[in-house]
């Protein structure tokens, strides 16, 4: 072992990542701080930093809150705990280049286009899809309601309530049947 | 619960508990036989069912491993999962939509209506349609399909009315909330549909019919049921006379279990079936078991499908609503003249925000492009194209030369070059389906490419020559007089109509064959 290696990197390589709920946001609203924090396991916060934005160059959304990518580099560094995954990953982040984040995003989808076929992009896009909109915060954030059935689903809540077309005739329907039974 | 030795001789053993092997299980333990039903997965109720939709696809679906070759783009666009069935009891019947509508008169004779057409291996069905047509009413009743026999449709969504005007706009007149198999008000000991959408998470009314909630317990109810759950089936094994004796599985601890057999019925979806059958080969059967003429496996069909996007200025909130209640049946129709043989449904489908992205676009999407969409979720309108794809002597399964399952059995391999046609159809599908979406006023429309298969069908099937399949038209071997297949397997062409209905029909169609020959000729 190189007696120079840093102790940090060989315990744990562990990095954190920072940041502040947007005031008034959904979360701010809930969370007992507006500060946030993020531990990592095989990442670091360099790694974690470039690996956020190559998160919101994928899947860009001006006003969702990096909270909510931060989610992304939490399950993917927890991925990271297998040893392959590791490696690809280390190695698809240094390949973007130490600047990578702060370039701007024409930029980082450029670099991004031309790794788009490798192995680490295509675990990297499948992750950060996988887990960005599955979270509470993308569920606020993007007006999805989530499971319905405890609130008995929607027949009385509005499954039929656009009203910017005309209502469809009964034959090519149905008769909508109370939530009681009839 | 009925416990059947496996030194019994006389068992009846059915593998897999889906929409085929479910129907059948009861179908027969009603008419007094004894059953042995082997399920991979494990057992899920309204109690149990996820409303996670990550955890749901977990819970419910087939996640060993399969490799795959081929032009088709599912592998890059789906990494993982070429194809997206079951394991759970009650097979796919728990994360189907529901969609019952029937194969067609025309589709049922293919070759006859298509003509030979290069590069497919095209045959017609060795049923009469008038035959299937009396098993489609007597299913229809079973499942309690909306606008069929007295039932009414299912209301209108609001992602339907989007649907329904702007295909009425471009001249479409069938048009409807659909073909399903979704309970509108209790009966049958289900519930009704109250509208939640998380159809495919395994409905939690029982609205949606699944052998889960009413086959499997009747067929319990009926004290002649020996229900296996998680036991995999690896293996058939015959006898000197050529005649299947036993399934060889793997019990819930692993432990491999043998288990005789006077019959047995194979119903573990297309891609398992057909594996199932390569990996029981013999002496007297090199290629896998009633395989003589190498039709196991072969022509694989999984519908052409793909997903429309509309997205609008105002709100849809697409996932209110029963997931699938909408159907365009006008292109349901043999017209070579738009530059494709055989039709095609579209069918209203919307995704719950988790799934949208990895589900409902292709790889390829991402960037601005992928978050702009998103950014409309609320806003969009959805629908899938399910139409007839062409069978392909090519398009196959075979055994996996480079991965095995954790007992170290090859998994599947999936091979498929898509044929012109579907594309040509895909093509125009899309074009369609863009067209209904601008006709009221879409932004922008959007569309996926081939996703993967929830409709695996045609990999061992019913033919009239033995040469060109593996079953006959009750879906028995050719080969092995007491093996049958008795899911989507045996199909012969996969005709435009989404396949559980068809499968329910003859399924019972099965049993009465099944009873009759145990009775008259011992089989």
């Amino acid at each position: 072992m190189n007696a120079t290696y840093p102790r940090r990197d060989f315990l744990t390589a562990g990095g954190i990542l920072t940041g502040f709920l947007a005031a008034g946001g959904p979360l701010s609203l809930l969370a007992p701080s507006r500060a946030w924090a993020l531990e990592l396991g095989s990442l670091s916060t360099a790694e974690g930093t470039r690996l956020l934005s190559v998160a919101r160059t994928i899947a860009p959304h001006d006003t969702l809150e990096d909270a909510a990518y931060a989610i992304v580099v939490k399950a993917i560094d927890a991925a990271a705990a297998d040893e392959r995954v590791r490696a690809t990953l280390k190695a698809g982040l240094a390949q973007l280049g130490e600047d990578f984040a702060a370039r701007a995003e024409p930029a980082r989808v450029d670099a991004l286009r031309a790794v788009e076929h490798s192995e680490f992009f295509g675990f990297v896009r499948a992750k950060t899809l996988g887990t960005l909109y599955a979270s509470p915060i993308a569920y606020a954030h993007f007006g999805y309601e989530g499971e319905a059935f405890s609130k008995g689903g929607y027949l009385t809540r509005g499954f039929d309530e656009l009203n910017w077309l005309p209502d469809v005739p009964l034959e090519d329907s149905g008769p909508k049947v109370g939530a009681a039974g009839r | 619960m009925t416990q059947i030795a496996q030194n019994d001789t006389n068992a009846v053993v059915i593998i897999g508990s889906g929409a085929g092997g479910g129907t059948l299980a009861h179908e027969l333990t009603r008419r007094g036989i004894k059953v042995v039903l082997l399920e991979a997965g494990a057992r899920q109720s309204y109690a149990t069912f996820s409303q996670n939709p990550g955890e749901a696809f977990v819970q419910l679906t087939w996640l060993e491993p399969r490799t795959t070759s081929g032009s088709w783009t599912v592998p890059q666009d789906y990494p993982g999962l070429p194809s997206w069935t079951a394991k759970t009891l009650g097979g796919t019947t728990v994360h189907w939509t529901g969609a019952t509508p029937r194969i067609q008169s025309w589709e049922v004779r293919a070759r006859t209506t298509y003509g030979a057409i290069a590069g497919t291996s095209l045959i017609d069905w060795p049923i009469e349609y008038s035959e299937l047509e009396r098993y489609y009413e007597l299913a229809e009743r079973r499942l309690l399909v909306t606008r069929r026999h007295g039932n009414p449709g299912l209301p209108a969504s609001g992602h339907f009315k989007i649907m329904y005007h702007g295909a009425r706009r471009i001249g479409y007149r069938r048009v409807h909330t659909g073909h399903l198999a979704v309970n509108t008000r209790p009966a049958d000991q289900r519930g009704m549909c109250i509208q939640q959408g998380f159809c495919v998470q395994g409905c939690k009314t029982g609205a949606k019919w699944s052998t889960l909630y009413t086959e499997i317990p009747r067929a319990e109810a009926t004290g002649n049921l020996d229900l296996r759950l998680r036991c995999h089936a690896v293996r058939l094994e015959h006898g000197p006379d050529g005649r299947v004796s036993a399934v060889i599985y793997r019990d819930p601890e692993g432990n491999e279990q043998r288990q005789k057999a006077r019959l047995v019925c194979v119903a573990c979806n297309s891609i398992e079936t057909a594996r199932l059958l390569l990996l029981s080969g013999s002496s007297r059967f090199p290629h896998g078991l009633a395989n003589s003429s190498g039709q196991v496996g072969r022509n694989y069909c999984r519908h052409t499908a793909g997903f429309i996007w509309g997205v609008f200025d105002k709100p849809v909130k697409f996932w209110r609503g029963t997931t699938l209640a909408g159907i365009v049946e006008d292109e349901t129709k043999n017209d070579p003249q738009r530059g494709f043989v055989g039709g095609y449904h579209l069918e209203l489908a919307a995704l719950d925000l988790p799934s949208l992205p990895l589900a409902g676009f292709p790889s390829t999407l991402w960037g601005r492009d992928l978050g702009s969409l998103m950014d409309h979720y609320d806003r969009m309108a959805g629908m899938l194209i399910n139409g007839e794809d062409m069978p392909r002597s090519d398009n196959r399964i075979t055994l996996s030369t480079s991965v095995r399952d954790g007992a170290g059995l090859p998994v599947a391999h999936i091979h498929v070059d898509e044929h012109d046609n579907d594309a040509a159809m895909r093509t125009h599908a899309q074009r369609q389906g863009r067209a209904i979406y601008e006709a009221v006023g879409a932004l922008r429309t959007s569309t996926s490419r081939q996703t993967p298969a929830t409709h695996n069908m045609c990999t061992a099937r019913m033919s009239k020559d033995p040469q060109d399949g593996v079953v006959d038209g009750h879906g028995r071997a050719h080969d092995v007089p007491n093996l049958y297949v008795s899911d989507g397997s045996a199909l012969t062409t996969p005709g435009s109509a989404n396949p559980t209905l068809t499968i329910v029909a003859l399924a019972l169609r099965q049993a009465e064959h099944i009873a009759r020959e145990m009775s008259s000729r011992g089989l």
